[in-house]
C-alpha cells in the first residue's frame, strides 16, 4: 500500500507510542491529584510543555492543550469574539481557510458579527494590502491559516504578523499543516494565537495546542475544572501530551533533511505529471508551498473515480471533488483560486512523507497515466473536446 | 460506502462507448454539478432497443448507474425503457449512499433525453414521454 495522504493523517511513530503506554497503565494518574504518583505524571505533562512552547519560540504558560486542531480553531475565534466583544464584532479572515475556521465563523455571523473573507490569487495568496485595507476601528481578530491543507499555499505570516501589530489587531494562524515543517517563531512573526493538531506530525489523534499569548484575555470554549490554568477544563490528556511532545522531539530533529527528501519526491512528481499527463495543472503556488503537498487538476473527469481506481492499486490519496464532500459543490479552495467548476471537480491531492520512495512516486505516476486515460476515454467532456465541439479550459 | 455491484459496475463497466449514427443521443446533467451521462441508442423498427451505449463524466456511483441502466434497458422495448426509473437503477445497484441518489436520477433522464431525440428525428410521439427538463448546459458563473 502507498499511503500518499499525510495531509489527513499520519502514521504514529513507534518511539511516539512507547512514550505513552506506560501513561495508560502503570502511571494512569490525573496529574491534577495530590499524590506523589499525580505530581510525577504532572511533571512529565509540564515538561512535554516546556519543549512544545520551545518549538515555536513561545513560552511554557503560552501553550494550552486541547484536543486538536478543530477545538484550537474554534476556541480562538470564539473565545476572541467573546472577550472583545465590547471592542468590536468584526473579524478578518481568508476564502480559503480549513472548515473549522469558516463554520466557526458563520456562525459567529449569526450572533452578529461581521467578517471580512479576504480574496486569494491564482496560487492561492492573500493581499496583503487587501488585508490592511480590511482592517477597520472595530476589528478585533484577523484569522489566516500558516498553510493551506488543500493546495500547501504557505501564506505570508510574518507581514501578516506586522499589519496586525501595526493595527493593535490579535493576529490567530490555523497552522495545522505547517507546525514542524514551516519556521513558526511566534515572537518574530508577531503571532498571537497559534492552532495546531498533533496527529498530523505523527503523534496521536485526539491531541494539540493553542498557542495564546501572554497578557491576551480569552474566554474559555470549554468550562469546568481548573486544568490548563482554569483556560480549558477536562481531565489532562496526560498519555497523548506525552506522545505529543515525542512527536514534536523527532519532527523537529532532522526537519531540514526530512523536508529536503521530500520536497525532491514531491518536485519529481509534479514534473512528470505535468510533463506526461495531458490537461492536467498544478494547483497551489509552486514557490510557497508545503514540502510535502501535490495538488493537480485533470480536465475531462471527476476526483471521485479517480481515487477509488487508485485505491484499487493500493494508493491512498484525497480529492477537492464534490462527492468526496458529500456536497454538490467541489472544494472551496479551488473555487477561490479562480477554478471553473468542471476542473474543481478533477483534482487530486497526493501529499507524501519521509516513508515515501522515488519507487513510489514513478509507479503512482504510471499508474495515474492509466486512470486518467481510462476515466477520459468514457468521459463525454474528453469525447466533444477531442470531437473539437468544446475547448480545454484548464490552463486559460 | 459503494455496494459490492455498485464497485463492480464501477470497476467494470457495461456498455462504454459511441454509437455512430445513433437513432437517438441523451445528454443530461452539467458539469458545475460534476456529473454528465451521453446515452447513445439504436433502435430497431420494432421499437425495440438493439444496442445502447454510454459515456459519464462524474463520480463512481454515476458511472456505476450509466452501467447498470443501460444493461436494463438493453434488448428492451421503447416502452420498457420508459418503465425503468431511477428506482429500478438503484435497486439493481443494492441501493447508493444517500448523497449519491441524484446519479440514478440522472441515468432515468438521460435515458428520456435519447428516447426523446429519436422521438423527434423520427417526427414520431412516444405515450408516456415528456419533454426532458434538464439537458446539457454547461454555462459556468
Amino acid at each position: 500500500m502507498i499511503y500518499l495522504d499525510n495531509a489527513a493523517t499520519t502514521k504514529v511513530k513507534k518511539e511516539v507510542l512507547d512514550e505513552m503506554l506506560p501513561y495508560f497503565m502503570d502511571n494512569f494518574y490525573n496529574p491534577s491529584s495530590i499524590y506523589s504518583s499525580s505530581r510525577s505524571v504532572n511533571k512529565m505533562v509540564e515538561e512535554a510543555r516546556s519543549v512544545i512552547a520551545n518549538s515555536i519560540n513561545a513560552e511554557k504558560d503560552e501553550i494550552y492543550f486541547t484536543s486538536g486542531g478543530s477545538e484550537s480553531d474554534n476556541w480562538a475565534i470564539k473565545g476572541i469574539a467573546l472577550s472583545r466583544k465590547n471592542k468590536g464584532k468584526h473579524i478578518i479572515t481568508s476564502k480559503i481557510e480549513h472548515h473549522a475556521v469558516l463554520e466557526t465563523c458563520k456562525l459567529l455571523e449569526k450572533e452578529g458579527y461581521e467578517i471580512t473573507y479576504l480574496n486569494v490569487d491564482k496560487d492561492g495568496l492573500i493581499s496583503l494590502d487587501e488585508l490592511e485595507k480590511s482592517i477597520r476601528e472595530d476589528t478585533i481578530l484577523v484569522s489566516i491559516m500558516t498553510a493551506n491543507n488543500e493546495i500547501g499555499t504557505i501564506e505570508p505570516i510574518k507581514e501578516i504578523g506586522e499589519i496586525c501589530k501595526k493595527h493593535n489587531v490579535l493576529f490567530h494562524t490555523d497552522a495545522v499543516q505547517a507546525y514542524g515543517v514551516v519556521d513558526i517563531d511566534v515572537n518574530n512573526m508577531n503571532i498571537d494565537l497559534l492552532s495546531t493538531s498533533a496527529h498530523k506530525i505523527n503523534g496521536p489523534k485526539g491531541i494539540g495546542f493553542l498557542y495564546v499569548r501572554k497578557g491576551v484575555m480569552i474566554s474559555p470554549l470549554i468550562n469546568g475544572g481548573s486544568q490548563e490554568r482554569g483556560k480549558r477544563a477536562g481531565t489532562t490528556n496526560s498519555a497523548s501530551i506525552i506522545g505529543f511532545k515525542k512527536a514534536v522531539e523527532l519532527k523537529f530533529n532532522g526537519r531540514l533533511e526530512n523536508n529536503k527528501y521530500i520536497e525532491s519526491l514531491r518536485d519529481h512528481l509534479i514534473d512528470r505529471v505535468l510533463s506526461e499527463i495531458p490537461y492536467s495543472r498544478l494547483n497551489g503556488s509552486k514557490d510557497s508551498r508545503l514540502p510535502n503537498n501535490a495538488n493537480f487538476s485533470f480536465e475531462f473527469i471527476e476526483g471521485e473515480g479517480m481515487l477509488l481506481k487508485l485505491d484499487s492499486k493500493g494508493i491512498c490519496a484525497s480529492s477537492g471533488s464534490a462527492c468526496t464532500s458529500g456536497s454538490l459543490d467541489p472544494s472551496h479552495v479551488l473555487l477561490a483560486i479562480g477554478l471553473p467548476h468542471e476542473i474543481a471537480h478533477g483534482s487530486l491531492r497526493l501529499t507524501m512523507s519521509e516513508d515515501n520512495t522515488l519507487e513510489e512516486i514513478d509507479y503512482v505516476v504510471d499508474t495515474l497515466k492509466e486512470i486518467i486515460s481510462d476515466l477520459r476515454s468514457m468521459s463525454p467532456l474528453y469525447e466533444d473536446f477531442v470531437n473539437k465541439k468544446k475547448e480545454s479550459v484548464i490552463n486559460v | 460506502m459503494y455496494s459490492d455491484k455498485v464497485m463492480d459496475h464501477f470497476t467494470n463497466p457495461r456498455n462504454v462507448g459511441e454509437i455512430e449514427n445513433a437513432s437517438g443521443v441523451g445528454t443530461v446533467g452539467n458539469a458545475r454539478c460534476g456529473d454528465i451521462m451521453r446515452i447513445y441508442l439504436d433502435i430497431d423498427e420494432n421499437r425495440i432497443i438493439r444496442d445502447v451505449k454510454f459515456k459519464t463524466f462524474g463520480c463512481g456511483a454515476a458511472i456505476a448507474t450509466s452501467s447498470m441502466a443501460t444493461e436494463l434497458i438493453k434488448g428492451k422495448t421503447i416502452d420498457e425503457a420508459l418503465e425503468i426509473t431511477n428506482k429500478t437503477v438503484m435497486e439493481a445497484l443494492d441501493g447508493l449512499p444517500p448523497v449519491k441518489i441524484h446519479c440514478s436520477l440522472l441515468a432515468e433522464e438521460a435515458i428520456h433525453a435519447a428516447l426523446w431525440d429519436y422521438a423527434t428525428k423520427n417526427n414520431i410521439e412516444i405515450k408516456g414521454l415528456v419533454k426532458p427538463k434538464s439537458d446539457i448546459h454547461e454555462d459556468e458563473e
